[in-house]
């Protein structure tokens, strides 16, 4: 059988940033029709390989040839890659929430007769596009209405509408449910059907064993090896192995819990929602943590444990209504973030980017920032005690950086959520409370988070981790509550939870907690 | 407590340090603040140079004299303009913040007209009189930081209304009419260093001249110890003492030629005031937990507010600094004209706002600094008196101001649009890249963590 020729050929790509040398001498080829999954560990250059090739990074920038469809391309802007036929789905979803949805999928691109847009033919259209992706949703919904999972299908939708060839999704699952990653992936595997290729990059093993037909890996900014998923032997362990450059025997680090005293307790906690007041995101939860304890709070995309971590974080979210917080055997009172932080609470954000980082500092700014206090004397901050404590959590933590006064915007993802957690564990908490810490994290990095969770909690400190990944807090958790519409269904010790039992109590509130 | 093991699945510490690429520039960007709008300003820095040589320059051609850098013109240029850089501190502030500030030139018009009433007919002395304007510039701010902060209506709108109600204000008290103050308080305005008996030179400008220098050696050294002291990359020492040789230098000269300025003349008040507030304002902004909670809120304030920092508070304050910053500026401008009247102040928001931009603030706020806004703002200065030595009219000062700003903010939005930095950015980064092909090339390297000792590499610059 003679191989037809690639639909897409990236020749010895290298682009160095200031001080960086961030892809080096990198190839990728992709076969029509193919899933090419891009791995590798944050930082390693898979973004920045996107971007060369969609043009995000102008020709010029980088040294290296692209082929797109036999021709060699070089592409100044996103605009002419998109002509060209490439589309790019960033994580960072960039659809405009105020706008409707066939007026997102038209964006740029839209159906006009003599300089007037054409709603009913962009109507007709944008419905039988939503038909190919599988939403079923009033094409005149705005965009803020739609939960994640929805909105990532109309961003595949835009990419239809310009007659995409070639489909880049960087880790397009990540911040999805089940249900919807798997109708993504899905929708991907559609796609192939119909001869379009995609380019995939994530994080998540699994998803990637499943559907991609070649896998490329990426170590360090060099293109280590492409493996051939149909040629077999291809399974997680040989993925990560070739990630780091060695097997990993176990994805959670062992742990002997040493569980003290109830020190943190939550008594009928009733918040309600900032905007609609019949709602209430928690409807009397009751929640209590051990010193040395990682609990775990699982539950669906919605379900409200956000809004219950933040609500008890210095009310940083909904209306208060009731409930009251005990801590060391004292009632507290947190009615702003100030005062949770000095009552040894810290709440590391689900979403770095809008809620963690401040993308327009640098490294060692970022880490002092939540408890700038505590280096500085009559409010004049040290700054040579700043730049010590960065650079040593640079090194705890691993952070990839050439210096601590790098912008926190050029670090990749993973390096991003280190620098959130260095900040928390700055503030030196009693009470850490992580919300999906690991989302976006490659497996290596999520090894060395569990560490760090697993090291606090041996200092004695609490830990509640708020995961979507059940495999996950059943790794390490000690015990798991399950959240549903707001109200704490159950409260298992990890010995007893297993996926099934914890899905059960994640979709129905037969069962009350009895914390 | 469990550690990192030999099975930590990472190993992306790569040892090859690459070899010291911070060169003499990248030092001496420093000086404005490590942050993305460094090499912006450090251009605007070369700009101001380039600007004050031309006009040197064509002065020179066309007067026969080079009069830009001559003694009167520098003590006018400080004169004239040291209200608009005092109002450029507060306003890179609020802009820093995502606000603006658009009631300046109206609250420093409403403060001047009360101070010379209070001065000509309360008969109240001057320094109380001062403290009187500086409470109303605070008063003032406080009535619109509380709008901007706790009602929640965008600064544009709240200042716009100030804008009116202020300059309403001042004509209102000062019917319109010019109200005259006495002699000793336009010293704050029109004031110089006091003249050593019998001696045509300056000795008391010479002196903070010196000082000056002094401070530049002092500091630079303690960077350097500080630096080595935590094992940090350090500048080779002929940086150093460039560095240091051309900002001393420049210093000495300018106090030299304030110096020696027509009898009587010297370095302004006004200027001091303003050296005096740039230096506080640098340190507020750059190392104090309030300044952090600037940039904190501007940069993001969902995560700012998320890190414990009461943004509300904040943008209070910043709006009523601003409105002080605007008083004293008022005071200044009614000494130097030696009387209040209704058009005091006229466009000084345009004028302070674009100084800010030109020195490197972003629109979308969360970046700026005091000393590039200083420089932005010495742009427009050394701008419109070259133009007025050279006899260019009114008219074409405007356009050409204008097309400045447009030009500055332009080169930049579009460097950053084409995903590389400015000019002089590229230019340095080929030199890098010229070094980085000299060095060593480093094998992709994957090292156990276990048996990697960062603390011995405290230079180690992970290749990523
Ligand atoms: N604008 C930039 N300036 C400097 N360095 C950058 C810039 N953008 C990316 N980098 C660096 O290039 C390297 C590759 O980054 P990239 O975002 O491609 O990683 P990634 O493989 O996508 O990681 P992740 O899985 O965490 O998203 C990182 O070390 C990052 O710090
Ligand atoms: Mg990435």
């Amino acid at each position: 059988m003679s191989a037809p020729p690639p639909i897409l050929e990236m020749r010895s790509i290298t682009k160095e940033f200031p001080g960086v040398k961030a892809l080096s001498d990198v190839s990728l080829t992709v076969m029509p029709a193919e899933i090419h999954a891009i791995c590798g560990e944050n930082g390693a250059g898979k973004s920045t390989l996107m971007k060369v090739l969609s043009g995000v990074y102008p020709h010029g920038t980088y040294t290296g040839e692209i082929f797109f469809r036999g021709e060699e391309v070089q592409f100044r802007d996103i605009r002419q890659s998109e002509h060209a036929g490439i589309a790019i789905i960033h994580q960072e979803l960039a659809l405009i929430p105020e706008l409707s949805i066939t007026e997102n999928i038209f964006l740029g691109n839209e159906i006009a007769r003599g300089g007037r847009i054409d709603w009913p033919a962009a109507k007709r259209k944008a419905l039988d596009l939503l038909a190919r992706v599988g939403l079923s949703e009033d094409p005149d919904t705005q965009i803020k209405h739609l939960g994640v999972g929805k909105q990532q299908l109309v961003e595949i939708a835009k990419a239809l509408a310009k007659d995409v060839k070639l489909l880049i999704l960087d880790e397009p699952t990540a911040a999805l449910n089940e249900d919807d990653s798997q109708h993504l992936l899905d929708l991907i595997l559609g796609l192939k059907g119909r001869g379009i290729a995609s380019i995939m990059i994530s994080h998540k093993l699994n998803e990637i064993e499943q559907i991609a037909d070649a896998i490329t890996i990426i170590r360090d900014g060099h293109a280590i090896e492409t493996l051939d998923v149909h040629g077999g032997d291809v399974d997680e362990d040989r993925i990560i192995r070739g990630m780091v450059g060695r097997s990993l025997e176990s994805r959670y680090p062992d742990r002997t819990p040493h569980i003290g005293e109830v020190f943190f307790e939550v008594r009928d906690w009733t918040i309600q929602h900032p905007q609609v007041p019949e709602r209430l995101v928690a409807k009397g939860s009751n929640l209590e943590v051990r010193r040395g304890e990682i609990v775990g709070l699982a539950g669906l995309m919605g379900a409200g444990r956000t809004e219950l971590a933040m609500s008890i974080f210095g009310r940083s979210y909904g209306t208060y209504l009731a409930g009251t917080i005990v801590k060391d055997g004292k009632e507290i009172v947190l009615k702003d973030v100030e005062s949770a932080i000095d009552h040894g609470l810290a709440y590391v954000s689900e979403d770095r980017k809008v809620l963690g980082l401040n993308l327009l500092d640098t490294i060692k700014r970022s880490i002092v920032s939540a408890k700038l206090r505590k280096i500085s004397r009559l409010d004049v901050v040290d700054e040579f005690k700043e730049s010590q404590v960065a650079e040593s959590y640079r090194k705890q933590l691993r952070i990839k950086s050439p210096s601590v006064d790098m912008g926190v915007a050029k670090l990749s993802g993973g390096n991003q959520q280190k620098v959130v957690l260095a900040k928390w564990m700055f503030t030196d908490p009693d009470l850490l409370i992580l919300d999906e810490p690991t989302r976006g994290i490659d497996v290596g990095a999520k090894y060395e988070i569990y560490t760090i969770i697993q090291q606090l909690a041996a200092q004695g400190k609490g830990v509640i981790l708020i995961s979507s990944e059940l495999p996950e807090l059943l790794g390490i958790a000690d015990r798991i509550y399950t959240v549903f519409e707001g109200r704490i269904t159950d409260n298992l010790p990890v010995s007893e939870a297993t996926p099934e039992a914890l899905m059960r109590s994640m979709t129905s509130a037969k069962k009350k907690a009895n914390a | 407590m469990t550690t990192p093991t030999g099975a930590t699945p990472t190993g992306a510490t790569t040892t090859g340090a690459t070899p010291e690429k911070r060169g003499g520039l990248a030092d001496l960007r420093k000086m404005f603040g490590n942050g993305q709008s460094t090499l912006r300003q450090f251009g605007i820095l070369g700009s101001l140079v380039v600007i004050i040589g031309l006009f040197q320059l064509l002065t020179w051609l066309i007067k026969g004299t080079g009069l830009t850098l001559s003694s009167t013109n520098l003590i006018n240029v400080v004169n004239q303009y040291s209200y608009i850089l005092i109002l450029a501190i507060g306003m890179v502030m609020v802009i820093i913040m995502g606000h603006i500030d658009l009631s300046v030139g109206s609250v420093a018009a409403f403060t001047g007209i009360i101070v010379a009433k209070a001065m000509s007919e309360w008969n109240l002395p001057w320094p109380l009189a001062i403290v009187l304007g500086l409470l109303v510039g605070a008063a003032v701010g406080a009535w619109q930081g509380f709008w901007v902060a706790y009602v929640g209506v965008p600064a544009f709108i709240v200042t716009l209304a100030g804008m009116l109600i202020f300059r309403g204000g001042n004509q209102w008290i000062g019917q319109s009419t010019t109200t005259p103050v006495p002699v000793e308080f336009t010293y704050i305005g029109a004031g110089y260093l006091p003249d050593v008996a019998g001696s045509a030179f300056n000795y008391a400008t010479m002196a903070l001249g010196v000082l000056g220098a002094a401070w530049i050696v002092f500091t630079e050294l303690r960077l350097r110890s500080v630096q080595k002291k935590m094992g940090s990359p350090q500048a080779p020492l002929w940086v150093s003492i460039v560095k240091i040789v051309l900002l001393a230098g420049v210093i000495l000269w300018a106090a030299w030629l304030f110096a020696t300025g027509r009898p009587g003349t010297s370095f302004p008040i006004s200027g001091i005031i303003l050296v005096l507030l740039v230096i506080l304002y640098s340190f507020i902004t750059r190392s104090t937990v309030f300044g952090r909670h600037i940039y904190a809120v501007g940069g993001n304030r969902l995560a700012a507010t998320l890190s414990g920092v009461k943004d509300r508070r904040v943008d209070f304050f910043v709006m009523m600094n601003m409105s002080v910053l605007a008083s004293l500026a008022g005071m200044i401008f009614v000494a130097r004209s030696t009387a209040s009247g209704p058009q005091d102040g006229n466009g000084w928001e345009l004028d302070a706002i674009a100084a800010v931009f030109i020195g490197g603030a972003a629109v979308s706020g969360g970046i700026g600094t005091v000393i590039g806004s200083i420089v932005g703002g010495l742009v427009m200065a050394f701008l419109n008196n070259g133009l007025q030595l050279l006899g260019v009219g009114a008219d074409w000062v405007q356009i050409i101001k204008g097309m400045v700003l447009l030009l500055a903010v332009g080169v930049d939005v579009w460097s950053k649009s084409q995903g590389r930095p400015s000019i002089l950015g590229l230019w340095t980064r080929r030199r890098r890249a010229r070094l980085e092909e000299q060095g060593p090339t480093e094998p992709p390297a994957v090292v156990p963590s276990s048996g990697t000792n960062e603390s011995s590499e405290p230079r180690d610059v992970a290749r990523l």
